[in-house]
């Protein structure tokens, strides 16, 4: 075969380049996406170009994995892999061992292979990489290398878990790359071991790869090398046999019994791989995957995590008839911790904050939260001093109104009143810009009645962020009656703009977010009061997959906002004429506050004790006699389904009523807001994935319906649903 | 069916896991005392009749793996035709020997079987063998594996024993072993354990703590709080028992069994054996029986192995005079009291392994040994003997004076 200078593409989604050197230079680009992922193109295309590198083996003296693409290569084929099931495990396992026989053959092949990762390698990406038997990045923005896996319901079995476990070590590749899905800046993963050499310039990569090349004709992977071992043993080496049950039951700790099959899989994956040869390692890796994507959590997390997400943040619930808007001069009113938070956010996007409180120490103070935060950045090396400072500088703290002068965004996060809420608005509108946009980060109020102080109610919308802001990546929109789509796009953009995932709901009382959250927590309130073991109560929540127990989560709170918000609700209820019905958690609430004086973790106690530190310490003693626990038991699931369909019954009830209009935004707020757990992939699909589908869960709510109140009767729209055979997703 | 007769029970003093006596004698040698010991005793014993050793060993590995019963029987001198088998059933690995010969006999396919086991713990370490319970992440994750100790702990909070009721329990252990050796009521069962030369290595129990008292015991610190914490043990059991709130670690070094070395045999035959060999059965035994039970609590078998041995012997539970149930940590004796309603004045008269220690493959047939001596020391007529037993088991023999 004659050596080629020119460049051709060999299947759809490489193209191949031979130098007159004899290297090789395979630049991965799908024709088709943005990014390359591991399809069909992709695993044709790699296959010929592996199997005509084997064909010119003679002539080749190295290969350089290279993409056309701004990233390097997104990750496996999500379409693909959400698609599995039990009758098709055969075919996926023929596939996915198909596809890391290419790489194999390619590690193998007796010629160095050097991948240039010029952008974001992550997932099959890096798998990819880790073929090579040298990675090189360049340190740009946005590049990211990692093995994020998990947080999508799956493991990483592109040979991700054998190489990585093979290079690191079983405790470091587990701890630090497998089970946390973190992904890591080029100058992390080059501390880590995950790649070898940083450049930093995408430009720079193809020469340190031909350096490297040319250094090392003949190399072969470590793990095929006489005498090979892994750093640190095998998970049969004392070392790893003595920490393993450890390792086993925090690992179950860790996820508190949610039912989230693929940490446990990765692990499994991970350790049985270590005590056998590569090749088998790789199999198990294989097996324990496909476990997965026949498995229905996959396929809810990956819905939810990659597709729900891509729509929402591609602005699916975004007017589509406005230009993309910039915020300049962001003016945050109220320096408490969410206002403190949503400056901090905004000052991080780059956006010039004024932050006012009723005083400059207290506007100060708010600061102070970002300097704290900025503080512990830099001594972590996440951020440079000067960048740090720059940002620090963003933020202006006043105690004079009169200061938003100009600003073009208002973020309004002081006390829940209406009344105060109007009077700020009223001055806020006076200074601001004339097209300046007002939004609330109310947690409850009715946008259109906060928007009744203002001259410009079409400019007025809610902006709901979640605490702790800085960490949280939800923001709720509230669109008001009044509420213009201009307006609506603008909140939109400024959400993204500070990076963070905006849904998009309709104005009601308590919105999608704290109203359906609260069906959660009342649950479990009406629990206690039926005489149900607390501790058991707590396990179910979070054996079901949320985040915190119930009545851990209201002791932060605080009972008596919720109390305040029931008030009200009944209060607003009735002055429209309307029948109240109230939840049988009420009167727990009520004896909580009135007669028991619990009335959360900042009183000095409410569910638990506290110590002088303000640790948690156990369920408050007190709650057995009070409530009489112990004397129900119902089934654990009952519990359970308890709370998931309190929540997702609310939900439908919110579409009904047109406070959500999309499925994607119910289950991306549910999961990113109000800790909906993950492993269902949102509120919406939760009632898909239920087995039998909506009819099922129909049936289920009728059953917990008759046996733990009408709140569970599934409404009329969910039933005609079910009847249609459709479902919400 | 014919009925197994014990001819014979002999056990090795307990050596204590540091700086014990018999950390420097091998396993097999243990064996081989106890082996030359029962020939000694026995004058009229022919050893060709000898069909078979079973030996119970829980860490079967390095110098106590490899089949030692068999190996322990060449060693011994035993002639050629007498078979070994090691078998493992945790902690009721020793008790479980006894049955198996037992049934051997009963059944008709063996006429004289030797039984018993041997662990030298401060040699071969407990979990020297691993194991897909403890270290294969599928098998533990779904298992909701945890130690045996947060078990024992998680017994004591569901219960409602604290740390002052345990100790009581631990130091009762101890004034009983002390008595016990005092007035010489291990004479006809304790072989001293003798080095190559025959010099005696130890001749008594050497974990016991004759001394001990319940303030003195308030002072020690739980030995499992910081596994419970650190490595998530206590999150995994909650998350089954979940409507506990925490669980109180209650249980020390003081009340938990002792880690020790030692070894325990027993001649188990039918009857026409002792006629034809001249032996004088010392008891009968009456019906056995291992059941499983929730394995992440782990030690609650002993009340349903009590039970269905009962059942099969026809038996009520007043109808036993003596109990012995392992001592492997105070909860696990307090909660089978409890739930059987059996008085503390019938249960581990002598003591028991809080005092005296659990060479884990042994102790069974040390505890059957002990209720037997205890039984002719008393002139009563049945006893019932009865482990916890890993990964959630349980196990009882009844024996019957003859």
């Amino acid at each position: 075969m004659s050596e080629q200078h020119e460049s051709e593409r060999i299947g759809a989604a490489v193209i191949w380049r031979k130098g007159a050197d004899g290297i090789v230079t395979l630049t991965l680009d799908d024709p088709d996406q943005r990014v390359n992922t591991m399809n069909a193109a992709y695993t044709d295309s790699m296959r010929a170009a592996v199997d005509r590198l084997e064909a010119e083996r003679e002539t080749v003296t190295g290969v350089i994995l290279a993409s056309a693409k701004k990233s390097f290569f997104a990750g496996g084929d999500l379409s693909l892999l959400k698609e599995g099931s039990p009758e098709t495990a055969g075919a996926q396992t023929a596939h996915i061992d198909g596809v890391k026989a290419d790489l194999r053959r390619l590690e193998q092949l007796g010629r160095p292979v050097v991948a240039a990762i010029n952008g974001a390698a992550l997932g099959g990406g890096l798998e990819v990489a880790l073929a090579a038997h040298h990675r090189v990045v360049a340190d740009v923005p946005g590049c990211r290398v990692g093995l994020p896996e998990i947080t999508f319901g799956l493991l990483p079995g592109g040979g991700g878990i054998t190489r990585t476990v093979r290079m690191l070590g079983l405790q470091k590749a587990l701890g630090e790359v497998i089970l946390t899905g973190r992904t890591f800046t080029p100058r992390a993963a080059l501390e880590l071991g995950l790649v070898d050499a940083v450049v930093d310039d995408v430009a720079d990569l193809d020469a340190a790869a031909r350096a490297w090349i040319a250094d090392h004709p003949a190399p072969v992977a470590p793990w095929d090398q006489k005498g090979f071992r892994i750093p640190g043993g095998g998970a049969d080496h004392p070392s790893n046999a003595r920490v393993m049950p450890a390792i086993i039951a925090n690992l179950r700790k860790r996820l508190k019994g949610a039912p989230m099959p693929a940490p446990r899989a990765a692990l499994a994956a991970a350790v049985e791989g270590s005590i056998v040869d590569f090749d088998t390692a790789s199999q198990v890796e294989t097996r324990y995957l496909v476990s997965l994507t026949c498995g229905q959590v996959a396929k809810n997390m990956i819905e939810a995590f990659f597709f729900d997400k891509q729509a929402i943040e591609a602005g699916a619930s975004r007017p589509s008839d406005y230009p993309p808007s910039t915020a300049e001069r962001v003016g945050v009113i109220g320096a408490g911790m969410m206002g403190a938070g949503i400056a901090y956010v905004a000052a991080k996007a780059g956006c010039e904050v004024v932050m006012s409180d009723v005083t400059l120490d207290a506007a100060m103070r708010g600061k102070a939260y970002a300097e704290r935060i900025e503080a512990k950045a830099v001594s972590r090396g996440r951020t440079t001093p000067e960048a740090s400072a720059a940002l620090l500088a963003r933020i202006t703290p006043t105690g004079d109104l009169a200061d938003l002068r100009g600003v073009d965004f208002v973020v309004e996060a002081v006390y829940e009143s209406v009344e105060l809420k109007q009077r700020v608005f009223a001055e806020v509108e006076a200074v601001a810009a004339p097209e300046a946009l007002l939004g609330s980060n109310t947690s409850t109020l009715p946008i259109e009645l906060l928007s009744r102080g203002v001259k410009r109610p079409a400019d007025f919308i809610g902006i709901h962020f979640f605490s702790p802001v800085d960490r949280m990546k939800l923001v709720e929109i509230v669109r008001g009656a009044n509420t213009s789509d201009a307006t609506l796009a603008r909140a939109f953009d400024f959400v993204r703009q500070i990076g963070k995932t905006p849904i998009v709901v309709n104005d009601a009382r308590g919105f999608f977010t704290s109203r359906v959250i609260g069906r959660f927590t009342a649950e479990a309130v009406a629990a206690v009061g039926e005489g149900i073991e607390p501790a058991t109560i707590e396990q179910a929540a979070l054996q079901a997959g949320y985040p915190t127990g119930a009545l851990q989560l209201l002791d932060e709170l605080t009972l008596t906002l919720t109390q305040k918000i029931q008030r009200e609700n009944r209060k607003a209820i009735e002055a429209e004429g309307g029948a109240y019905t109230a939840h049988p958690c009420e009167a727990v609430f009520d004896r909580m506050i009135d007669t028991l004086d619990r009335k959360g973790r900042s009183t000095g106690g409410g569910f638990y004790d506290y110590d002088a530190d303000g640790k948690r310490v156990g369920l408050w003693p007190g709650l057995r006699e009070a409530f009489d626990a112990g004397s129900t038991e119902i089934p654990f699931i009952d519990l359970q389904e308890r709370m998931l369909f309190a929540e997702a019954i609310d939900t439908v009830r919110c579409l009904d009523e047109g406070v959500l209009t999309s499925a994607a935004d119910a289950n991306i707020g549910s999961l990113l807001g109000i800790g909906f757990p993950p492993w269902t992939g949102g509120v919406l699909r939760y009632i898909d994935q239920y087995a039998g589908g909506p009819a099922g869960f129909v049936t289920r709510a009728r059953e917990l319906a008759e046996r733990y109140g009408a709140h569970f009767e599934p409404p009329a729209s969910l039933v005609a649903k079910a009847k249609a055979g459709e479902t919400y997703c | 069916m014919t009925s197994a007769y014990i001819y014979d029970a002999i056990r090795t003093p307990r050596g204590k896991n540091r700086g014990g006596a018999l950390h420097g004698i091998k396993p097999i040698d243990l064996v081989v005392g106890l082996l030359d010991a029962l020939k000694d005793r026995n004058p009229t014993l022919d050893v060709e009749r000898i069909d078979d050793i079973v030996l119970g060993v829980v860490s079967p590995v390095g110098e106590q793996g490899g089949d030692i019963a068999r190996i322990a029987a060449l060693a011994a001198g035993l002639p050629e035709t007498v078979a070994g088998v090691q078998l493992n059933r945790f902690c009721a690995s020793g008790l479980e020997a006894v049955n198996t010969a037992a049934a051997k006999v009963a059944g008709g396919a063996d006429r004289l079987v030797i039984a018993g086991g041997v662990e030298s713990m401060s040699r071969v370490p407990m979990g020297s063998d691993g194991g897909a319970y403890v270290q294969d992440p599928a098998t533990a994750y779904d298992a909701y594996f945890v130690p045996q100790g947060i078990g024992a702990d998680l017994i004591a909070t569901l219960e409602g024993f604290g740390r002052e009721h345990i100790d009581r329990f631990a130091v009762a252990s101890q004034r009983r072993a002390a008595e016990a050796w005092e007035t010489g009521r291990f004479a006809r069962s304790i072989v001293p354990v003798r080095d190559i030369n025959g010099l005696v290595v130890l001749d008594c129990d050497e974990h016991v703590r004759p001394d001990s008292t319940v303030d003195g015991l308030a002072k020690l610190r739980p030995a499992f709080a910081h596994i419970g914490d650190v490595a998530g043990f206590d999150a995994v059991a909650l998350q089954k028992y979940h409507q506990v709130d925490r669980i109180e670690h209650v249980h020390t070094a003081a009340n938990s069994s002792g880690i020790v070395d030692g070894a325990a045999l027993m001649l188990i035959g039918d009857e026409q054996i002792g006629y034809a060999l001249g032996m004088k059965p010392r008891a009968r035994i009456v019906s056995m029986a291992v059941t499983g039970s929730e394995p992440t609590i782990m030690l609650t078998g002993p009340t349903p192995a009590t039970r269905k041995a009962l059942d099969r012997a026809g038996l009520g539970v007043d109808d036993i005079d003596l109990f012995e149930v392992n001592e492997a940590f105070a909860s696990v004796v307090l909660k089978w009291m409890r739930d059987l309603d059996v008085p503390h004045g019938k249960v581990n008269v002598d003591g028991g392994a809080i005092a005296m220690g659990h060479p884990l493959g042994a102790t069974g047939c040390v505890i059957l040994g002990t209720l037997l001596d205890a039984l002719e020391r008393t002139g009563q007529r049945y006893g019932l003997a009865t482990l916890c037993v890993g990964a959630g088991m349980g196990i009882a023999t009844i024996i019957e004076r003859v």
